[in-house]
């Protein structure tokens, strides 16, 4: 623990426009920035996979204005083959970088780690600001592929090798599309590797007196725990995206290996290894789901806690848990790889670590429903997101059961099963997740409160839909309804049509839900119930300061913590709840040991 | 709301599990002397999966619709057991379960992967490219003609890159587009890509396997029921993904004999 007075980063407030709102040191103003670049990628990415959707349920029908986005690849508004595998790989791509990461993560760990470290900026905030503007132009050079040669890639989020690396003779968006793609995801990887170091060090350095490592509140943690792992992840797939560029542009063949004929011509290249893309870029990638979720099981515990006015059964416990789960999620990386061609022996040794990592998270699950005994459960639309995203957790979690055993994923390998898997445990959940957070702490980020009454029909809307659309996933998997086809010709997909339309209206409901969080979010920004500064009566230092907190996060003061972060079910002078800097000694409940 | 919550929840448990109870989408019937493990190793996890899946949303929609909106007045309680009892039983039957469904996955696997195919198993080399596969039979002489990748010419078929003007192997190996096996035959499938990744997928076979380029990967597998079955690509390979298939015709060994004759005839 040290004093913050001699770490904090100090800088003057900016006064001029572009130094305030655009390239601001300010961590909470780049938390924000972030959070908009989420919110941008998450429409544009849904909007995607409703045209997907859309075109696997009425394979032939035109969609309407299609053709203007691309003549090409949707003549006449109908999509061809390679613009759905286009949509489907960018979908993903802008998905899984620039929302799932991006939100939780960089974006609230942004703005409310420092403050509930009791910091008042990040130590390096010029690497924050760079961090921010990296990850946006990463997503510029990403969408830019939309308009640039053939078009984006068309090899899916995962990029498999030697496709990724044999240039455009592998089909539209093969040449400048995967260069487009793995300059960005190079970009997005330096983005998350500076966030790392600087919410790392703002953990260690940072925090205030009394904030020991078992104060932080479990948000914190997760974030902590969240950047150790993006340190280690995305130093892999940045190499691995310049070793594919280099395979494009310098006629290196790290990931073509020798003799593959394309054309009835054999490819210049030699050597190389297609397994060595699918190590790489797994060893980052399960990492990368845990990156995604772990800060959800942060926040959400962070919310459902203040919501039970009660403190967990042992955050202790939950803390150990998600380092177990960021420690295990490098062992099991080759669960995606079971059929790849891998010595089998290796499937075993990867199985193993994947069906224990059950453990964990299970533990997570218990604590958090048997924390729910005896609560005083407060129902509002952060506690229902945040309930709803452990319903969720549970529902994707349990799927994975079956695809952590090699002999099960014969069946289910690159089957919507899997596609149903990962939606709802890492996406779905994930989102869930954000939208908790979002209706939580939007009243510190703005200074003004959210409309609970869209709060609640948004969660219901995406609570039912969110079911409807991703359940449905794990039948088609079990008939063997292969992933990544951009229609179902095979005679035996024919009768699980009806299925995919269902999938398809429950899609475009949902997301239409989704229109109801934007109003809200721009509603309330503007003319929201202005917010006091402790609206959920919660316990952890950023409640302690205003809405929206001053540019120094406490006004020139250094806060000092004097309990547990979680104190509630207690009697003090302010309610059933002592706060962090609160010096007023009650009777509060240690941690479970 | 905090009831109708919890209602919500359990309607969304029950009628996620009537399809799977009822067997409203299943695999098709398994058509290989090894797959019977797999769909063991299948019903039981679902089993577990299912019971796990149900007793979870079950006991938080119970907490929720019991704990939720309480008076201001009314007592914080503490679950018995706390924390340390949960970790103690998630790690005792998560454990044993996972160490179980592992433990005994490992046989289904080992069928496919782990042992050898036995030396009488029929070889036949299979070539995925985008987008399609082909077959081949090595004929009387019981020999694969050499891979010349120079040679692969789709103009004039020689979709292996064979050379029978030099290589009398290759002389009498049979190319096909569909394949076709005896039924209660092992067969020694050889796979190799030509240019990006695919992979080997029939349902009914309980078998799926890339192809990966640059590597010779082997599978092996005994068909017991005559029929016609989907080949189909399930790795990402380029815009005919989808429409990437072939049939497998599992034949009577006369059936069988005679079908290769008509092929090396052709």
């Amino acid at each position: 623990m040290h004093d913050t007075t001699a770490h904090a980063a100090h800088h003057a407030p900016p006064t001029s426009f572009i130094r305030k709102h655009v390239f601001s040191l300010d961590h909470k103003v780049i938390g924000k920035q972030y959070f908009a670049l989420a919110l941008l990628a998450a429409f544009v990415g849904m909007f995607l996979s409703w045209l997907m959707r859309i075109h696997l349920a009425w394979n032939n029908a035109p969609i309407p204005g299609l053709q203007f986005l691309s003549p090409t690849g949707a003549p006449g508004g109908v999509m061809t083959p390679e613009y759905y595998l286009q949509l489907m790989t960018m979908h993903g791509t802008i998905m899984v970088f620039f929302v799932l990461t991006t939100a939780p993560f960089a974006a609230f760990g942004n703005f409310f780690l420092p403050i509930q470290v009791g910091a008042e900026d990040m130590p390096f905030p010029r690497f924050n600001m760079m961090s921010f503007w990296v990850t946006f132009v990463a997503f510029v050079v990403l969408m830019s592929s939309f308009f640039v040669g053939d078009g984006p890639t068309l090899g899916g989020w995962t990029q498999y090798a030697p496709l990724n690396a044999v240039g455009s003779v592998g089909g539209p968006g093969q040449g400048t599309g995967v260069v487009l793609w793995a300059v960005s995801i190079g970009l997005f990887c330096v983005g998350q590797l500076l966030g790392s170091l600087n919410f790392i060090t703002t953990t260690l350095d940072l925090r205030v007196k009394g904030m020991s490592l078992m104060r932080l509140p479990l948000s914190a943690w997760a974030w902590f725990i969240t950047s150790c792992m993006g340190l280690t992840a995305f130093a892999v797939l940045m190499p691995a995206c310049i070793l594919v560029i280099l395979d494009h542009v310098a006629g290196t063949s790290f990931f073509v290996a020798s003799n593959l004929v394309m054309n009835d011509q054999v490819l210049p290249h030699s050597g190389g290894s297609t397994l060595l893309w699918q190590h790489l870029f797994w060893f980052f990638g399960h990492p990368e789901v845990y990156i995604a979720i772990v800060p959800g099981i942060g926040i959400v515990s962070h919310i459902l806690v203040t919501s039970m006015r009660r403190p967990m059964l042992s955050a202790r416990v939950l803390i150990y848990s998600m380092g177990a789960l960021a420690v295990l999620s490098y062992m099991v990386y080759g669960h995606h790889m079971f059929v790849s061609g891998m010595n089998p022996f290796s499937s075993l040794a990867f199985s193993f670590p994947t069906l224990v990592i059950t453990i964990p998270a299970t533990i997570v699950v218990l604590v958090w429903t048997f924390s729910l005994y005896g609560s005083k459960l407060r129902i509002n639309s952060a506690s229902l997101f945040a309930l709803g995203f452990v319903s969720m957790f549970v529902s994707g979690g349990v799927s994975g059961f079956f695809l952590a055993q090699p002999s099960i994923d014969i069946m289910l390998h690159a089957t919507y099963f899997v596609v149903g898997h990962f939606h709802l445990v890492m996406a779905v959940a994930a989102m869930f997740g954000i939208f908790a957070g979002t209706y939580f702490w939007f009243p510190k980020m703005t200074g003004r409160m959210m409309n609970e009454t869209l709060g609640k029909l948004h969660f219901w809307m995406s609570f039912v839909g969110a079911y409807c659309v991703f359940m449905p996933f794990h039948y088609l998997g079990i008939a063997g309804n292969v992933r990544r086809y951009a229609s179902f010709v095979d005679d035996y997909l024919q009768p699980l049509l009806p299925v995919h339309r269902f999938i398809t209206v429950a899609a475009l409901i949902t997301g239409a839900a989704q229109v109801i969080f934007i109003v809200n979010l721009i509603h309330s920004r503007f003319w929201g119930k202005p917010a006091p500064d402790n609206p959920w009566e919660a316990t952890s230092l950023e409640w302690s300061t205003t809405s929206p907190p001053p540019f120094d996060n406490f006004g020139g003061k250094h806060p000092i913590v004097y309990h547990d972060p979680y104190q509630y079910g207690v009697q003090s002078s302010v309610g059933d709840y002592v706060m962090q800097a609160s010096p007023e000694q009650v009777v509060t409940e240690h941690d479970e040991k | 709301m905090a009831k109708f919550f919890a209602i919500t929840i359990v309607i969304i448990a029950i009628l996620s599990a009537i399809p799977i109870l009822r067997h409203t989408w299943v695999a098709p019937e398994d058509i290989s002397t090894h797959g019977y493990l797999i769909d063991e190793q299948m019903s039981e996890t679902m089993a577990e999966a299912g019971l796990a899946f149900l007793a979870a949303q079950f006991i938080l929609a119970l907490f929720i619709w019991q704990f939720s909106n309480r008076s201001p007045d009314a007592k914080i309680k503490k679950f018995p057991g706390g924390a340390k009892g949960l970790v103690i039983a998630a790690f005792l039957v998560v454990g044993v379960e996972v160490l179980a469904l592992g433990v005994f996955g490992v046989k289904a696997w080992a069928n496919v992967y782990l042992n050898a195919p036995s030396a009488d198993a029929m070889p036949i080399q299979v070539q995925a490219g985008q987008f399609a596969f082909y077959f081949r039979y090595p004929g009387p002489d019981k020999m694969f003609g050499g891979i010349h990748p120079e040679m692969i010419n789709e103009g004039t078929q020689n979709i292996f890159g064979l050379d029978p003007e030099h290589d009398v192997a290759a002389r009498d190996d049979v190319v096909t587009a569909s394949m076709a096996i005896p039924v209660n035959k092992e067969v020694h499938l050889l796979m190799h890509a030509k240019d990006v990744g695919h992979s080997f997928f029939v349902r009914e076979l309980r078998v799926q396997q890339d192809f990966v380029p640059g590597l010779d990967v082997s599978l092996h597998f005994t068909a017991t029921k005559v029929g016609k079955y989907e080949i189909v690509c399930t790795q990402l390979c380029g815009l005919g993904h989808y429409n990437m298939k072939a049939y497998l015709e599992v034949m009577s060994q006369p059936d069988f004999d005679n079908w290769l004759k008509q092929q090396s005839g052709q």
